[in-house]
């Protein structure tokens, strides 16, 4: 018999007439051009300023720096494990199972995601026995609560397409469900398990806000570090090459992660939709764990929301009711106008959600025409997460001070910031579609007359326009509850919730506490609310379109 | 259905950034000058009586005032360094003892700074947690070394905290530069906890404070706190639940400035000569919560009734604060922490 | 020898097996008839023990398996749509049962090699699967359900989707595989044609 003719599935489907060369590098413009314009090129002038050869061996001969990143990286190891395990549950469960509440505890998993740790966090030490209070522990716990909605949502839209059958085939070969687990699903979940290690990575290295609060003075991480250098000690240079040290770190370790990510390019077939529970055990394992995920993902979230309606040793509606007014007490006023933040929030969300999904669709567009460049697109609007808020703010500060680019001053900027932060998140959520278009699809519409451009404006455009609609709706989530970059950028009279929000909390008298804690309900409810919407839109269901 | 969508986005877009953009506050005709006042992130922004002081100066002189929030007061002193001479406003309100030296360094002020409050930052404690163990509350920074103190105290971290600074260079000018060290070693063998912020230690670990379920009777706090608990009790009190002990106290200075490269050094001079006049400064207590320096003022009765102003409180030369200040919250950082 | 006795499915309100029951005797391979939809794919997965019926009882070589599950049944299954590890090589996945079993490395390979030579495609061992054509696929697909020595082999559909001489050229090797291997075999197909041609007995649903 002759040998295996190399009849590459993909080669039969590779397009006889590729897409126009000026089509990805007129895609790619938009978004190149903003990563350049508002993060390269703050960045680059703020080292440039300050970073002078002797501040780079003054900075790393710090006393104590090794312990610094020792700790930043081993809590970050640890949480991003713990993540994953706690995450795998959930995950499997929203992937295989359909059951009533199944959208509700999707939103309730990701909102915390979404909220600010300054607001969460005071809450979230309440929870805690107070041994734990600033300690290791208590911090890892946090990031496993902050994070879990990148494992549940990456693993889980992956786990979703797995054909069924997939797994009923093992086990008429003899393997057990554990057996199952081990030599298929987990083989094939790799890409997505590699991806939401890698996200989860590098959030819990950035930390700052549950670092700060949960892990107190002794437990400082690098973000906290370069903040303290920054804005207590006037070391700005100091701070911006730790921030460089932060980001060289980051950019290892997730090039090393690319390389475990078997790029996947595997079509599925069979039907993998989720069904619900027939057996009697199965009925239970999805309670149990729809219960115990819910419960300890509300838990911190109800404190939050009990803390609005306390003051002194009662229960009082006080705080809610006086939440518009100025004047708290004849004679005292907050100077702070809570609502007035709330309309803030949501204009810039607004902003912030249409630039994302325009930088966003464009650049998944690209990336997924593009091979090579692609990656390196893909990697570079992820820099901004990987940067410290703090060098992103001064930068911005020192670039854009001087005609015709003096816009330091000008509202836009903050929810362009938040652009910044959220497209990343749109690309994620925009790739697996894409990437899931059978290439057949393309060539029918080529054998219809399409041209290629054509054939993919229909085609690959078409695909995303629903799951962009949900993108966009992440993206004002994020907006919503963003914390770091706003604080450098904010002005009087266009603060933000979690900005209000963390002015009312450090304020003295509980009366604005209590208020602080109502403004951040708000704030949670209408993050709450976003997601939902969102999640109708079917936004991380690889599935959908 | 998604062209459909996609116009729907396109217009939203487009209301969205015109409303945005009707929010700059387009500027005004007239020759009138605004002035752009930065501050620290506890200074009101609106609808309190220190906003209707400017109000007024609006009025009288014509010049507008907005106000910018640069942040916390160390951020915002960094932000002045790193735009010295092409600044982001033309006055700075609240560059602190701590913080001063730095700043002048930078030259970011046109001319000399001014003084323009006072405050001091001191041990609190709970009165009725000491009337019911039946001990004195400490007087001095000594006395908190003392075994009947073991375990009481909350203080906060200098590297973090404003008032942790402050106390930390209590205890240096009280031990000496070369005592303190052991003065902490001291303090922690005594049961000392370390928290991040004012916030944390004083609502959250200090048993004095409304609203608070901490058990610790002492705090490192200002010694303006007593006032507002008596204001902000909910109910109202006529009694201060908690005391200052006023042989601990710091005393933290703040100064304004106008900054260097303002487009308006006239009529910034107006609003800083207004910043340390009686009408500006009468506002100060209940709103900043600091001590004018405008001997003119007459100060609230809750502050004359339940605060305490030390004759003799600590204080240490900015220039050795600003020379010395990292290498002692490092060590600090040593003593207390490892 | 298996049997299926009055086995009832139902989803939601439809009743997709009333009563069911058939009997194979040990080694006969046995072809189920029936337009598509009756709820022949259906009956296997009830006896490979993938799907639970409401009512009912699946016996083999007179021992009660309704309740035991998938995996310890040692009944395999061939489906429609293949199902091959796309993760694993031709000869990852013939060896995954016999890696299941506990086998060592060594009777692994020497099993796959047999198996490969069987229906043809001696040197695909490293083979991925994602670059088989349909025809070998089926082959594959047919072995890695084989090479575990199950007591039955139920095959989906076995030779759907296939142009004409593909499918008579499979059909061919498909009989001469079943009765060398003289395994308890039950067969869905719709195609009489191929029913006759591989089959010792025919039962319409």
């Amino acid at each position: 018999m002759a040998g295996p003719v190399e009849r590459d599935r993909a080669a039969l489907s590779r397009p006889a007439n590729p897409l126009p060369r000026w089509l990805v590098p007129a895609l790619a413009a938009l978004p190149v051009l903003g990563l350049a314009l508002f993060y390269l090129w703050p960045l680059s002038t703020l080292l440039a300023r300050v970073v002078q050869p002797d501040s780079i061996t003054d900075a790393l001969r710090t006393p104590g720096l090794g312990r610094v990143l020792w700790f930043t990286l081993w809590q970050a190891v640890a949480s991003t494990v713990l993540t994953m395990l706690a995450g795998a549950a959930p995950a499997y469960l929203l992937a295989r199972y359909r059951f009533r509440g199944r959208r509700a505890l999707l939103a309730i998993v990701t909102v915390p995601f979404m909220l600010p740790t300054v607001v969460v966090g005071a809450a979230f030490l309440a929870l805690l026995p107070t041994s734990w209070h600033g300690t290791a522990r208590a911090v890892i716990v946090a990031h496993v609560f902050f994070n879990i909605a990148v494992v549940v949502r990456l693993v889980g839209a992956m786990w979703a397409v797995l054909p069924h059958d997939l797994s009923a085939a093992a086990r008429t070969l003899g393997a057990s469900p554990l057996q199952v687990l081990r030599f298929v699903v987990v083989p094939l979940l790799r890409p997505a398990l590699w991806a939401a290690a890698t996200v989860v990575f590098l959030f819990t290295f950035t930390s700052f806000g549950a670092a700060r609060l949960l892990g107190g003075p002794a437990h400082p991480t690098l973000e906290v570090e370069i903040a303290r250098r920054a804005t207590q000690l006037g070391d700005v240079d100091g701070a911006a090459v730790l921030s460089v040290l932060q980001l060289l770190t980051l950019a290892v370790v997730v090039w090393w992660s690319a390389r475990w990510q078997r790029r996947s390019t595997v079509h599925f077939v069979g039907n993998s939709a989720p069904r619900r529970a027939v057996s009697a055990h199965e009925r239970r394992v999805v309670a149990g764990i729809a219960g115990v995920t819910t419960t300890a993902m509300l838990a911190p979230l109800a404190v939050l929301v009990s803390r609005s309606f306390r003051l002194g040793d009662g229960w009082s509606l006080h705080a809610w009711r006086t939440l518009g007014a100025a004047e708290v007490r004849p004679g005292l006023s907050l100077g702070i106008d809570p609502l007035a933040s709330l309309f803030a929030s949501f204009r810039f969300a607004a902003v912030a959600a249409v630039l994302s999904a325009l930088a966003g669709g464009l650049s998944a567009l690209a990336i997924a025409s593009a091979r090579r460049h692609g990656k390196l697109l893909d990697v570079g609007l992820m820099l901004p997460l990987g940067t410290s808020a703090v060098t992103i703010g001064l930068g911005m500060l020192i670039t854009f001070d001087v005609a015709p680019f003096d816009w330091r001053a000008r509202w836009w900027l903050i929810p362009l910031g938040h652009t910044l932060v959220a497209t990343p998140f749109v690309v994620r959520a925009l790739l697996p579609v894409l990437r899931s278009i059978p290439p057949g699809q393309r060539d029918a519409a080529a054998t219809l007359g399409a041209s290629p451009a054509r054939a993919w404006l229909a085609i690959d455009v078409g695909h995303i326009a629903r799951p962009l609609a949900a993108g966009a709706g992440l993206a004002a989530a994020i907006s919503l509850g963003e914390f770091g970059a706003t604080t450098f950028l904010t002005r009087a009279g266009r603060e933000t919730m979690p900005i209000a929000i963390a002015r009312l909390l450090g304020r003295a008298g509980e009366l604005p506490r209590a208020q602080g804690f109502a403004l951040a309900t708000i704030l949670l409810l209408a993050t709450a609310f976003i997601i939902g919407v969102a999640e109708r839109q079917g936004a991380l269901d690889a599935r959908s379109s | 259905m998604n062209r459909r969508h996609l116009v729907l986005a396109v217009a939203m877009a487009t209301s969205l950034v015109a409303a945005g953009c009707s929010s700059d506050g387009g500027s005004d005709g007239a020759e009138k000058v605004a002035l752009t006042l930065v501050a620290y992130d506890s200074f009101p922004t609106k609808d309190t009586p220190l906003n209707d002081a400017l109000a007024e100066f609006t009025a009288d002189t014509g010049i507008d005032v907005s106000i910018v929030i640069a942040g916390d007061a160390g951020t915002m002193v960094t932000k002045a360094v790193l735009t010295a001479g092409n600044p982001e406003g033309d006055v700075l309100w609240g560059v602190d003892n701590t913080l001063l030296s730095a700043a002048t360094d930078a030259d970011i002020f046109d001319g000399a700074p001014a003084q323009v409050d006072f405050g001091d930052v001191c041990v609190n404690y709970d009165i009725a947690w000491f009337a019911e163990h039946g001990i004195d509350p400490p007087a001095t920074l000594d006395d908190l070394l003392l075994p009947e103190y073991n375990d009481l105290l909350v203080v906060q971290n200098p590297a973090t905290s404003s008032p942790g600074l402050a106390f930390l260079l209590a205890t240096v000018a009280n031990s000496g530069e070369d005592g303190w060290q052991q003065y902490w070693s001291a303090l922690r063998a005594n049961g000392v906890e370390v928290v991040d912020s004012w916030t944390t230690a004083y609502y959250e670990r200090f048993s004095g404070a409304g609203g608070s379920a901490g058990d610790k009777p002492l705090v490192v706090s200002y010694g303006s706190s007593p006032p507002f608990e008596v204001l902000f009790a909910d109910p109202p009190r006529t009694d201060s639940p908690t005391g200052v002990a006023a042989a601990t106290c710091f005393r933290q200075l703040e100064y304004a400035g106008t900054l260097r490269g303002t487009r308006h050094p006239v009529e910034a001079s107006r609003l800083l000569d207004f910043l340390v006049s009686e009408r500006f400064q009468r506002e100060l207590p209940l709103n900043l919560y600091v001590y004018p320096v405008n001997t003119d003022v007459v100060l609230p009765d809750a502050f004359t009734e339940y605060a305490v102003v030390p004759d003799d409180p600590f204080t240490l030369d900015p220039a050795t604060i600003a020379a010395n200040r990292e290498q002692w919250q490092d060590q600090w950082n040593e003593i207390v922490l490892r | 020898m298996l049997a299926v006795r009055d086995l009832v499915v139902r989803f939601g309100d439809r009743t997709v097996l009333d009563r069911v029951s058939l009997e194979v005797a040990t080694g006969e391979v046995v072809a189920l008839l029936g337009p598509s939809g009756v709820g022949k794919s259906t009956l296997l997965r009830v006896i490979a023990g993938l799907l639970t019926p409401d009512a009912g009882a699946v016996l083999l070589d007179d021992h009660d398996i309704t309740t035991l599950p998938s995996h310890r049944r040692n009944i395999g299954l061939v489906f429609q749509d293949e199902q091959l590890f796309p993760h694993l090589s031709v000869g990852q996945n013939i060896g995954f049962g016999l890696r299941m079993q506990g086998l060592d490395r060594t009777h692994i390979a020497q099993r796959v090699a047999e198996l490969l030579h069987l229906v043809g495609l001696d040197t695909f061992a490293d083979v991925p699967v994602t670059k088989l054509s349909g025809g070998e696929a089926k082959r594959v697909a047919l072995v890695r359900s084989v090479a575990p020595r199950p007591a039955v082999l139920l095959l989906d559909e076995p030779l759907s989707g296939l142009d004409r001489e593909l499918h008579d050229r499979l059909a061919g090797d498909l009989a001469r595989l079943l009765r060398a291997s003289a395994t308890t075999t039950l067969l869905v197909t719709h195609d009489h044609d191929e029913a006759a041609g591989i089959a010792d007995r025919i039962i319409t649903l």
